[in-house]
């Protein structure tokens, strides 16, 4: 067992851990924060995705014990004082989820992308969530959400789209 | 009490209730679910396609730390018995023994062999390492018809073959007949690709006893809670009364959640040996062995024309891959496709004739579409052959064949009666999005001037039958469980409204869909609406969610039980206003007497007054709730047209979409933005198997494409941006005009960019690519192509 | 899904790794950002007795000059190599294949050195390393020692390092755009995050409206990243511009795959990736040479 300090979403934790236990378990079973998913065990979906010291992680892919000492943010974390952040308005507003299971990796890889990018364009965020599968949504969507949360966002976005002017 | 907006919900794009919670983290996928005393359960498969089990030994595994129990197949089997099928075909369908734990014989790489139950989800994992299990290895079985010929061996050796059913379907004229007088008799031969439905969640079960009554609440990552606590019942004995199944958030399905899985009955039957709560959760790549894949056919189409192209009748031998058993409706698959291989053609005669086969790979079974998309690659693929062989435009070809728009109900040569549908418009529509003409003559301008990059344009019309849907037509199917659907309504005293569904999503929306609905019908605010569902307990009633049926038989359900709330409401109403019911009119909510609008009750005045009950009309009941259960008399019949333009480098083989655009007409539409979402991500899936996606074997029956390293789906780069666009010609077999958009995107798209890449390479020789178009397999083609044009020439000289 | 257990070790130099190294053997296993390490452990591919974690080592992060030669420390990330002005300015080859390794969050933990002692010939970064003629500096009970690329890479997974040595840094001669360097990574994979099926890693120096020198490295057509020698020799001297030199660089392309011993996969012949490795090939030199 290693001791680790960890700050989750604000929260400091000390722990023993087996060294070989995933952050992602620890931040699910351990510690009861179970807003990250889990939806691979090659690294390749994304869905686990979080905020580590600065810049994303997949979270299947880190020790816990190469957390100790850090700092984690999920998609719990994300909302300050009650109020959601801008993406997670944009996702509900583009409708960019369906079954949801992608979304938390999607707005932790979207987060990073505005942070590094305010102003993407639409093929910057597409090859930004390169490592982010979804299954429901096609993604179109999620760019124009992503978009439309950057505040850049073009024609696309911003009109409606075809259906809301069919017959 | 808030009144609500006269605006109608029907037809907005309300964003989603759904959302808070999923864009917060704060939801409950089923692995999220810890209860004390949780143990975790672990299954050692088998890295065998097929072998015989001379020894299963457990007790390695119990000494290792953690470990409370472990069961070989045979344990289990004493306690459990064979999983379901719900659909045998045919009266004479050779449908083996499926225990949920190999007893004497792995039949596919990744059947279970044996499980142990650990204190957590680690101890589990080491414990599988301490089984020890000897395999005699036996043949594999992998080719759909060598599988068929004599002296192959044999998946179930019991049943002396791997023939599971043949089920022929001759309807209109005789089609020898008809294909004597054609001028044009074109045959091809098109492959299916395995395809594993990677949902973003994988799978997870988790159940917790109540030993001292022997009740147990089953949480699944389930599309059908309601079937599978029948199916669950019946494979372990408990009681259907003592079972409660709730299917949580879910996270997908795509139809990989509509089954009875082994976990999902070892998982009940560990908790009523141990008396413990016990949790399964899948990992991916265990999921791409153990959850069940879609498509595996091997289509044999023939159709008969005249020289203008005028369609006469149509063949279609399938052979269909049912992997090692028959799962919940595996068998069932491929019949969904066989009214829809003449898709919106009129035809004079139709053969259709399905061969189910045994292999050793993972059971097939629904995948989104489920047998349609086959049916419509097959017919869409041939359509374009038909139309260079008459030398027309394929648009051309189809407008020649298709069912105008004032036929409709046309009752289509298989049978069926498509109730409404407007294909000129859809298709009109397309082109002009498209750009149809302008893109044509670039093709042509690129192509003579040789440029190694080819254009392609690629058309799809298609429609399918969906909603399912009559419980007499499953009958004659032979399909066991029925097409209705449930809905109840609760007005609670504060005036707020619980819609109860039996329909069951896993990402579609159908809590804002079911309160635009429920809203509409009572005339009460949107957000006054809550909807409960997938839960047995508060949900008792339903056949869940499938075959793009929820909004089509559930939405109608809601719509219905609303109105009967609205006339029970009426009668109370009546009441304390002192008037006849007659002269009531209801609008916006409230009820008034015709010609003194100041005499009013809003209907939540009224469910309040049922609570207090303290004034009632004589003899009734205290209650305006209702329940509603629809059976509907037909499948609806979405349908469009989509168009994809591809760029072939001819170099490299690598195929990429210029544009995309489908005109989809679903009829009445609840929410658009749904919708539109639900065809974007129909699109991709479909896409994904035109480019991408493919289960692959080795020649021992390992699956090669273990992982999502391996399994491509396609990521944000790899897509278009697609344009959307619709028409709509409403339904006629319910009130809400819907038709259901689930897996149109998915049965479109797929022959559209197919048709697209062979559009593209045509000039250069290529007939066909088979799916997935890889880079590879396209360079291939060029290839075998070149070396067939080179060898004419030598032929010639 | 959960990997096996393994004792761990967090070293605070390189010395006290290289004990811990030593003092394991075979059985230990380096994590540096752990980005293939850690699928492989999930998906119990390998089971480690030790894991030695070296990313809190200090000092072997980070981009420095020493003359001519960019000194790159093994644990820096990829996201760090993509953004470094050093290596943009003196190895852009190396920054824009960089930029191609799997995605953002793997950038972020992903380290360089820890994809060069990997040794995946499928990954980017090793053919790269060849093509950049880098040198690879390792440290041992012994002190430390210099390896170039092209004696790095020895079979599948398998590099020149013994069990006992950590990579500490990689020195990559300058390739400055000034002295008439041109580079380019064609990189042919099915979808956007999947390995390259053929990488090409094409520097191309140009002198006098010629191609005086060009350096290739080809992903995933073999056990190990190799280099096209027979198209490197065929195209010194080639013109630089105008028609006669796209067509001197395609001839010379012919040869890319010459030695080269490409695995077949299903639907992924080697004949195929023989003849990708041709096609972008002469894509890459193009575009290196500022031709295309």
């Amino acid at each position: 067992m290693t001791r680790i300090s960890v700050t989750v979403d604000g929260t400091t934790y000390e722990d023993e851990v087996e060294p070989r236990l995933l952050l992602v378990h620890y931040l699910r079973d351990r510690l009861g924060l179970t807003g990250t998913p889990i939806g691979c065990d090659t690294s390749n979906c994304g869905a686990c995705t979080v905020d580590l010291d600065g810049a994303t992680a997949k979270s299947c892919s880190v020790l816990a014990v190469q957390a100790d000492g850090s700092e984690v943010t999920t998609v719990q974390g994300l909302a300050a004082n009650g109020e959601w952040h801008p993406l997670q308005k944009a996702f509900h507003e583009q409708h960019a989820l369906q079954c949801g299971y992608c979304t938390p990796g999607m707005l932790m890889a979207a987060r990073d992308l505005l942070r590094e990018n305010p102003g993407p364009s639409a093929d910057e965020v597409r090859h930004a969530l390169e490592g982010n599968l979804c299954r429901c949504t096609g993604y179109q969507n999620i760019v124009r959400a992503v978009l439309a949360a950057s505040g850049a966002a073009g024609p696309a976005a911003a009109e409606p789209s075809p259906q809301e002017v069919a017959p | 009490m808030s009144e609500r907006t006269t605006e109608r919900e029907v037809g907005r794009s309300r964003p989603r209730k759904e959302d808070a919670r999923l864009v917060t983290g704060q939801t409950t996928w089923t692995d999220n679910i810890g209860v004390t005393g949780l143990l975790h359960l672990a299954i050692l498969r088998s890295p065998m396609a097929h072998a015989r089990l001379t020894r299963v030994d457990v007790s390695g595994a119990l000494g290792r730390p953690g470990v409370v129990a472990a069961f070989t197949g045979r344990d289990l089997a004493a306690t459990t018995a064979s999983l379901p099928c719900a659909w045998p075909v045919t009266e004479d369908i050779v449908l083996p023994d499926h225990p949920a734990v190999a007893v004497d014989e792995v039949r596919y790489a990744g059947d279970p062999v044996a499980v142990v139950v650990a204190r957590d989800r680690y101890a589990a994992a080491d414990a599988l390492e301490a089984i020890e299990v000897d395999y005699e290895p036996l043949p594999p079985v992998l080719d759909l018809e060598a599988a068929l010929a004599d002296g192959s061996p044999l998946v179930h050796a019991d049943k002396g073959t791997n023939r599971s059913y043949v089920w022929p379907l001759a309807t209109g004229e005789d089609y020898g007949a008809v294909r004597r007088r054609a001028d044009v008799v074109l045959r091809r031969r098109y492959l299916q690709q395995r395809l594993i439905p990677n949902a973003m969640e994988p799978r997870a079960v988790v159940v917790t006893p109540l030993a001292a009554s022997g009740e147990y609440t089953v949480y699944s990552a389930t599309q059908i809670p309601h079937v599978l606590r029948v199916m669950l019942s019946m494979v372990t004995g408990v009681p259907e009364h003592k079972l409660r199944v709730v299917a949580p958030d879910v996270g997908g399905g795509f139809g990989s959640k509509l089954q009875v899985y082994g976990e999902e009955v070892v998982a009940l039957d560990v908790a009523r040996r141990l008396g413990r709560p016990v949790k399964w959760t899948e990992s991916r790549s265990e999921g791409h062995l153990a959850t069940h894949h879609g498509r595996g056919q091997v289509q044999d189409i023939e159709v008969a024309a005249t020289s203008e192209g005028k369609l006469l009748g149509l063949k279609v031998d399938l052979l269909a891959d049912m992997g090692a058993y028959l799962m919940l409706v595996t068998p069932g698959i491929p019949i969904l496709g066989a009214f829809m291989y003449p898709a919106i053609y009129k035809m004079d005669a139709y053969e259709f004739s399905c061969t189910g086969v045994f292999t050793t790979r993972t059971p097939t079974d629904a995948y989104r579409g489920a047998g349609r998309p086959e049916a419509t690659y097959a017919i869409e693929r041939i359509m374009d052959e038909l139309a260079v062989e008459v030398g027309l435009d394929p648009v051309e070809l189809r407008r020649r064949n298709w069912i105008g728009h004032e036929e409709f109900p046309y009752t289509s040569v298989s049978g069926l009666t498509y109730d409404s549908g407007d294909y000129e418009a859809a298709t009109d529509k397309a082109l002009a999005l498209f750009g149809y003409d302008e893109l044509r003559a670039e093709q042509a301008k690129r192509t003579e001037s040789g440029d190694p990059v080819r254009l392609g344009i690629g058309v799809s019309t298609y429609t399918e039958m969906c909603g399912l849907a009559p419980s007499r037509v499953l009958r004659d199917l032979r399909y066991a469980a029925g097409g209705w659907e449930a809905a109840s309504i609760r007005m609670l005293p504060t005036g707020k409204v619980e819609v109860v569904t039996g329909s069951s999503p896993h990402g579609q929306g159908h809590e804002t869909c079911w309160s635009q609905i429920a809203a509409d019908v009572l005339g009460v605010p949107f957000e006054d609406v809550e909807v409960v569902h997938g839960d047995t307990r508060s949900a008792p009633q339903g056949m869940d969610t499938y075959g793009s049926r929820s909004l089509v038989v559930g939405g109608t359900a809601v719509h219905h039980a609303a109105r009967k709330v609205v006339e029970k409401a009426r009668r109370v109403a009546a009441h304390l206003l002192e008037a006849d019911e007659r002269d009531l009119d209801f609008a916006d909510g409230v009820f008034s007497v015709k010609g003194s609008p100041e005499a009013r009750r809003t209907i939540q005045e009224v469910a309040f007054e049922t609570f207090s009950s303290h004034d009632l009309p004589d003899g009734m009941e205290p209650t305006v709730n209702a329940e509603h259960l629809v059976d509907p008399d037909n499948f609806s019949y979405p349908h469009g047209t989509h168009l994809c333009a591809v760029e072939v480098d001819t170099e490299t083989g690598r195929t990429s979409i210029r544009s995309y655009v489908c005109v989809d007409d679903v009829g009445r539409v609840v929410n658009p933005v749904i919708v539109e979402g639900q065809v974007h991500g129909g699109l991709a899936q479909g896409i994904a198997q035109a480019l991408y996606e493919e289960a692959v074997y080795d020649d021992e029956g390992n699956l090669v494409s273990g992982s999502l390293a391996d399994y491509l789906v396609p990521g944000a780069p790899d897509l278009p941006e697609f344009t959307t666009d619709r028409t709509e010609t409403p339904a006629t077999s319910n009130p809400l005009g819907v038709k259901g958009v689930g897996e149109a995107g998915t049965i479109a798209s797929t022959p559209a960019v197919v048709n697209a890449i062979v559009d593209a390479l045509r000039p250069l020789g290529v007939r066909d690519v088979a799916m997935p178009c890889s880079p590879g397999r396209i360079w291939e083609a060029l290839r075998s192509a070149r070396a067939g044009r080179e060898a004419q020439k030598e032929g010639r000289s | 899904m959960i990997p096996p257990a393994f004792a761990y070790a967090r070293p605070t130099g390189v010395e006290e790794a290289v004990r811990l190294l030593a003092g394991a053997g075979e059985d230990a296993k380096v994590l540096a950002g752990g980005q293939s390490l850690l699928p492989l452990l999930r998906l119990r591919l390998a089971f480690p007795e030790l894991v030695v974690d070296v990313g809190r080592i200090p000092g072997l992060r980070g981009v420095r000059e020493e003359g001519g030669t960019l000194v790159i420390g093994a644990l820096t990330t990829h996201h760090a190599v993509v953004a470094d002005p050093l290596v943009r300015r003196h190895a852009g080859l190396l920054a824009a294949a960089t930029a191609t390794v799997a995605d953002p969050a793997v950038r972020h933990r992903g380290t360089l050195g820890g994809s060069l002692a990997h040794a995946d010939p499928a990954g980017d970064l090793p053919a790269v390393a060849l093509a950049l003629d880098a040198e690879l500096v390792a440290v041992g009970p012994d002190g430390r020692r210099t390896v170039p690329a092209r004696e790095f890479f020895v079979d599948y997974l398998q590099t020149a390092l013994r069990p006992d040595e950590l990579l500490v840094e990689v020195r990559v001669p300058k390739t400055d755009e000034a002295d008439g360097w041109g580079f380019h990574y064609e990189k042919f994979s099915r979808v956007a995050q999947a390995w390259a099926m053929v990488g090409v890693a094409a520097l191309v120096r140009r002198d006098d409206g010629h191609i005086a020198q060009a350096r290739i490295g080809l992903t995933n057509m073999g056990t190990t990243p190799l280099r096209a020698t027979a198209t490197e020799e065929a195209l010194a001297g080639v013109g630089a511009a105008g028609p006669a030199g796209v067509d001197g660089v395609a001839r010379a392309a012919q040869s890319a795959a010459e030695g080269t011993r490409p695995a077949a996969e299903p639907a992924v012949s080697a004949a195929y990736r023989a003849h990708l490795a041709r096609t972008l090939t002469r894509r890459a030199v193009l575009a290196a040479a500022r031709m295309g």
